[in-house]
């Protein structure tokens, strides 16, 4: 049997107070191992114009590069205090902000090792169906043998897909990763 | 450590592009470089499990939020979340959030001038039970006018969310109602260029799950992106 799957629809723009949950925008709320990072960025349109009506999943595995899912058969333990999702609306401004643990690395394929990532899913008025990106950490030093990040050969491409630590003080890592649709620094974006 | 089982890829012209001018909102957020083709590893092929309840309680009946009933015609909207080959997805989280009778969100940002409905939020969820079935009570949404182009009406239609049981498979799409006019009007509607597809778009009114004296039935199943064949099923 085969079913025809049922097509994508835009968001639209009034879907925060349907898909609210604003506790998951911070996955440490439970207390999970791991080094505690904030992620933040501005979502851009092609006229480099904030997003205040984007929304932004996430999904990473926990601090020892295990997912919090059945179909992860690695003989790592999954951490009880953390799933893995976060989701947060961008404000007025575009911004979004994210609160998690920085994520351990995972599986890629044959017998590589991807460098530590986050999914994302970027939902939005005007995006038909959702964008699909990733955040890789420009800290980093596995990125340089990541399977995914070395098959893209443009650096400026490759490089819209690292999220770059601020500098802020304090015990907390802040890193930026803005996410631009469009045009010139457009985000890197997968087909998946 | 069991290879990753990958998704079937999608038919693009199964879902709409990211760039379609009818739909004035896609000209300035559609990307302009190719995407990415990524073959699906461990991130892709799992995804968050809700079967522990973290999600927060089930919200499946709409019309009694609160003091008061809600305004409009009494919906049950049921139906089951499938993959392409037909198999139930259970657990899954869906979350529905929708216009009032009239046509007015609660949102903010919506300033269409139509009454808001103080027993209506609009927004529900559940978790699919283990057959991938669900089953909404809410009202019946009104169409709206959209500023997209002059006199625009967007087709009445209630917004569904569902994650299925990998990052691969996260879907939003709308539900819309049979026999609308507006529906061959409606660009968002009609970014799909296959027929079949869109149409699995339109819930189906069933007078067996009507029930007399109270509440109009629609069916409406979700189907989800299956497995890829592997080589140990063929």
């Amino acid at each position: 049997m085969t079913l025809i799957a049922t097509a994508s629809q835009t968001i639209g723009p009034f879907f925060h107070f349907g898909l609210g949950h604003p506790e998951w925008t911070d996955l440490t709320a439970a207390g999970p191992t791991g080094a505690r990072i904030h992620i933040e960025g501005q979502v851009l349109d092609g006229d480099r114009a904030p997003l205040d009506d984007a929304l932004i999943e996430i999904w990473q595995a926990n601090a020892a590069g295990k997912y919090d899912h059945p179909e992860d058969s690695q003989d790592k333990p999954v951490d009880p205090k953390f799933h893995g999702f976060g989701r947060c609306g961008t404000d007025a401004s575009g911004w979004f902000r994210f609160t998690t643990i920085k994520p351990g690395r995972v599986p890629g394929p044959g017998n590589t090792l991807q460098a530590p990532h986050i999914d994302v899913s970027v939902f939005a008025r005007g995006l038909l169906k959702r964008l699909v990106t990733r955040i890789y950490f420009a800290d980093e030093a596995a990125n340089d043998a990541d399977p995914i990040l070395s098959r893209i050969q443009d650096p400026n491409v490759r490089q819209t897909l690292l999220a770059v630590p601020t500098g802020e003080r304090g015990p907390v890592i802040t890193y930026r990763f803005d996410i631009i649709l469009q045009g010139e620094g457009e985000t890197a974006f997968f087909e998946i | 450590m069991t290879k990753p089982v990958p998704y079937k890829r999608e038919r693009p012209e199964g879902h709409p592009p990211y760039l379609y001018a009818p739909y004035v909102s896609t000209i300035k957020r559609a990307p302009k470089r190719a995407l990415i083709r990524l073959d699906h590893t461990l991130s892709e092929v799992t995804g968050p499990g809700f079967a522990s309840g973290w999600a927060g309680p089930d919200k499946a009946d709409l019309t009694r939020q609160y003091a008061g009933e809600a305004i409009g015609a009494r919906i049950i909207l049921a139906g089951r979340v499938l993959d392409e080959d037909g198999r139930p997805v259970p657990s899954t989280l869906l979350e529905i959030w929708q216009a009032n009778a009239a046509g007015r969100y609660i949102d903010k940002a919506d300033q269409h001038n139509a009454p808001l409905d103080p027993n209506f939020s609009g927004a529900g969820q559940l978790i699919t039970n283990e057959r991938g079935e669900f089953r909404f009570l809410t009202i019946k949404p009104g169409p709206y006018p959209w500023r997209n182009t002059y006199n625009a009406w967007r087709a009445a239609h209630i917004h569904f969310s569902v994650f299925g049981p990998a990052f691969a498979t996260r879907l939003v799409t709308q539900m819309y109602f049979p026999g609308d006019p507006l529906l061959p009007l409606d660009p968002i509607f009609n970014s799909t260029a296959d027929a079949e597809a869109r149409n699995r778009l339109v819930s189906a009114y069933d007078p067996n799950l009507s029930e007399a004296e109270y509440a109009l039935g629609y069916v409406f199943d979700i189907v989800l992106r299956g497995r890829a064949a592997t080589p140990m099923e063929a």
